[in-house]
């Protein structure tokens, strides 16, 4: 099909474009951005004024629930939040029933998520074997069966020695590492940050040396395997520093932020709101702060939903019998959005943050309008507010800590491969 | 999930009793002066006045404990309630049934209140927001997080030796980390306008953001006694020695132990106060225990009658909405 997107504020960070004019794609490619290729007759034209027009949103990490959870949510529910939301490309952490570890478990979620013909999803493969922290897995087959990195999700790797190696093969397999860094022994069972409302509401608390002394340990780690490592949902102030220098000294690494974390501080657990129960916690208004510092400076490159859908039951009990994980796919991005008003990010770098920042990171063809490269655009609308309702969200996971916050934002088409994918 | 004033009613009135948090002054004292009314209850003969005859009373234990459950019992037959007691670490949750079932099932069984008694944080709160409207929650302790009617009883206790508030130097002894009951004391002292409240213990056991609740910590319990008028001591679990927090029963006992010679730092009618069950040697010396400056008998005494004050005031908001 060939369609033309008129009139559109264009956002393509990759290309250094921020022009309004006309989108030309055809046969799932993009063909031209404001001159048509030769002999182009549109068959279809999308009116695009007073909207902006930028690649199909990446988002690093997502639970989807399937393999194995299908009662919190399907691959099939998610990818339709998540096309209705911009997301065309969404990675997946590997801790489903069971865990990616095998490549029947990457055939399975590919066959599922092509079934649907929403977003495209990417797995990422376990880095132990079963995500214990004990064994390699086989990164190598991973890797040829379609996963685009490894990672051992939020299951701890105690072990250094078991880390050390997990990366130095991840070196000999080209494949970049997702680590997600918390200490298991000073988490200790922890369920909020340490802080005030830990001491006030008496909740195990988990310090913020948890996240600062993995990171440490890793990045030595790092600096002696050359491994590629991709740091995932930071959450302290601390935490950005410590990358920044070791960045400064030339380490090659990467870094993403829940939106979450951008938006929430402890405080909002109030009195033991367990929607607000997330891994890493909520940390204080000064890490917060830090998080957005470092996200304007680049320490931080992406910005990931985090998106964990969970059924009405794992939130229903007592704070720390309750699972962590917020519903958060629909807010990504007039959450981001909202760092730009908030003047902590241009218009530029937020859209970088949500597309060509996190396709870099997870090295796939995605996040850019460059030409040739497949057509997966949103399109939204800067200025349509819209309230958040638990009931109509999309997503199977009503789980969110943002119930009647006002979003400012909202997607009207989601263009997929040249397909029009979804429209408001 | 659930508001601040979840244990206010529209009126500002006790709709469930979670935490001393959001009870204002004037509210504290009225609950104060009525329990007084029946601390001469326990004293006569015929202990018992009929102000909840006909309501049924469930005390949901989720965790052992002999005390807060006999005495919150004993509060309720003297109120002529009906009394259930549900051991539930042995029944129901361990063949699977969660919590909202359990609490289904006692609310089609047409209980009045739930007393609640649980190992995690925040569930009596999470409790209150799930049961039917006419149903009351007390809190008989949660997790770390509060132990409002430990509080409420021992405030009952320091006013019949101290009445005024605003004079005094408070103490609290032991692992304040993980004590509802160092929660609930440092903000009933806070309400009541105690301008001095102390944390004393090492510093495994102190949360780093104490002052934050507007408590001081100290590490050295001769600098922490100095002057104070009340000593609160809290029960040490025996769990906690021998592992990352603590060393030894010895080494723990020589630092903050209370014995004659610490006792002496601190105002010569400074009063002496435990929750109990008392730990004799590793906590208290057993001579301080037993002396005259210990008020921990009064404490349980105390303890029949604030509760009865509080079901009693908690009963009233509910049979009022019911007319």
């Amino acid at each position: 099909m060939r369609l033309k997107i008129i009139n559109g504020r264009i956002i393509d960070p990759e290309n250094n474009i921020d022009q309004t004019g006309n989108l030309f794609i055809e046969e799932g490619r993009i063909v031209g951005i404001n001159k048509a290729p030769k002999g182009f007759k549109a068959e279809q034209e999308i009116e695009a004024s007073n909207q902006i027009v930028c690649p199909g949103l990446v988002d690093l990490c997502a639970r989807l629930r399937e393999p194995g959870q299908e009662y919190k949510a399907t691959i099939a529910s998610e990818t339709a939040a998540a096309i209705a939301s911009g997301i065309t490309s969404i990675c997946c952490p590997p801790d489903t029933i069971p865990v990616i570890d095998s490549p029947t478990v990457v055939e399975l979620i590919f066959q599922h998520s092509s079934s649907s013909h929403l977003s495209r999803v990417f797995p990422l493969g376990a880095l132990t074997f079963g995500l214990q922290g004990k064994s390699l897995a086989e990164m190598d087959t991973l890797k040829t069966a379609g996963c685009i990195g490894v990672s051992n999700a939020y299951a701890p790797i105690d072990d250094t020695e078991v880390l050390r190696r997990a990366l130095e093969y991840a070196v000999t397999c080209e494949i970049t590492v997702h680590l997600y860094c918390e200490d298991n022994f000073l988490r200790n069972n922890g369920v909020v940050h340490e802080g005030p409302i830990s001491t006030r509401l008496g909740l195990p608390p988990i310090p913020e040396t948890a996240e600062t002394v993995a990171i440490s340990r890793a990045l030595l780690l790092i600096e002696q395997t050359g491994a590629r490592v991709h740091f995932c949902r930071i959450s302290t102030a601390r935490s950005i520093e410590l990358l920044a220098d070791a960045k400064s000294r030339g380490l090659d690494l990467t870094a993403d932020v829940g939106i979450a974390h951008l938006h929430l501080t402890e405080m909002d657990i109030g009195e033991f709101n367990t929607d607000c129960f997330v891994l890493p916690p909520l940390r204080s208004q000064r890490d917060k702060e830090g998080l957005r510092a470092g996200l304007a400076d680049g320490t931080i490159s992406a910005i990931c939903s985090d998106h964990q859908p969970h059924d009405a039951d794992a939130k229903s009990a007592p704070f720390s019998m309750t699972e962590p994980g917020a519903s958060t796919i629909e807010m990504l991005l007039p959450l981001t959005l909202q760092l730009v008003r908030d003047k902590t990010l241009t218009l530029q770098q937020a859209v970088a943050a949500l597309t060509s920042a996190p396709a870099k990171i997870a090295g796939i063809v995605a996040g850019s309008l460059s030409i040739g490269s497949p057509a997966d655009v949103c399109i939204f609308d800067p200025e349509a507010s819209w309230t958040v309702e638990r009931d109509s969200l999309l997503s199977a996971g009503k789980n969110t800590p943002f119930t009647s916050w006002e979003m400012i934002g909202k997607v009207t088409q989601t263009i997929l491969d040249g397909n029009i994918v979804y429209k408001n | 999930m659930t508001g601040n004033n979840i244990q206010l009613d529209a009126k500002g009135r006790l709709k469930h009793f979670l935490t001393i948090e959001g009870i204002d002054r004037s509210l504290f004292i009225e609950i104060l002066d009525y329990a007084e009314s029946f601390a001469a209850v326990g004293e006569r003969a015929v202990k018992k006045v009929p102000l909840l005859r006909g309501k049924t009373i469930a005390n949901l234990f989720f965790e052992p404990s002999t005390r807060t459950r006999t005495t919150f019992e004993l509060a309720a037959k003297r109120l002529s309630a009906d009394v259930l007691n549900l051991n539930i670490l042995s029944s129901a949750t361990k063949k699977g049934e969660t919590l909202l079932d359990t609490l289904q099932t006692l609310e089609a069984m047409h209980c009045d209140m739930f007393i609640i008694r649980h190992a995690n944080s925040g569930a009596a709160h999470f409790i209150a927001s799930q049961v039917a409207p006419h149903i009351r929650v007390i809190n008989g302790g949660d997790g770390r997080h509060s132990h409002p009617t430990q509080a409420m009883l021992d405030m009952f206790t320091i006013r019949k030796h101290k009445p005024d508030f605003t004079r005094l130097k408070v103490a609290i002894i032991g692992d304040v980390a993980h004590s509802r009951v160092a929660r609930s004391e440092i903000h009933a002292l806070s309400v009541l306008g105690v301008p001095e409240i102390r944390v004393i213990g090492p510093k495994t056991l102190i949360p780093n953001d104490i002052s934050s609740l507007g408590a001081h910590p100290y590490y050295d319990m001769n600098d922490g006694l100095k002057d104070v008028d009340v000593v609160m001591m809290l029960r040490l679990q025996r769990e906690r020695m021998c592992s990352a927090l603590l060393p030894s029963e010895h080494e723990y006992f020589k630092r903050y132990g209370l014995n004659e010679e610490k006792l002496a730092l601190a105002k010569p009618d400074a009063i002496v106060m435990h929750p109990g069950p008392i730990n004799r040697g590793i906590e208290i010396d057993s001579q301080i225990a037993d002396s005259e400056r210990s008020v921990i008998l009064q404490q349980v005494s105390h303890g029949i009658a604030v509760r009865m004050a509080i079901m009693a005031m908690i009963m009233g908001s509910q049979s009022e909405e019911a007319h």
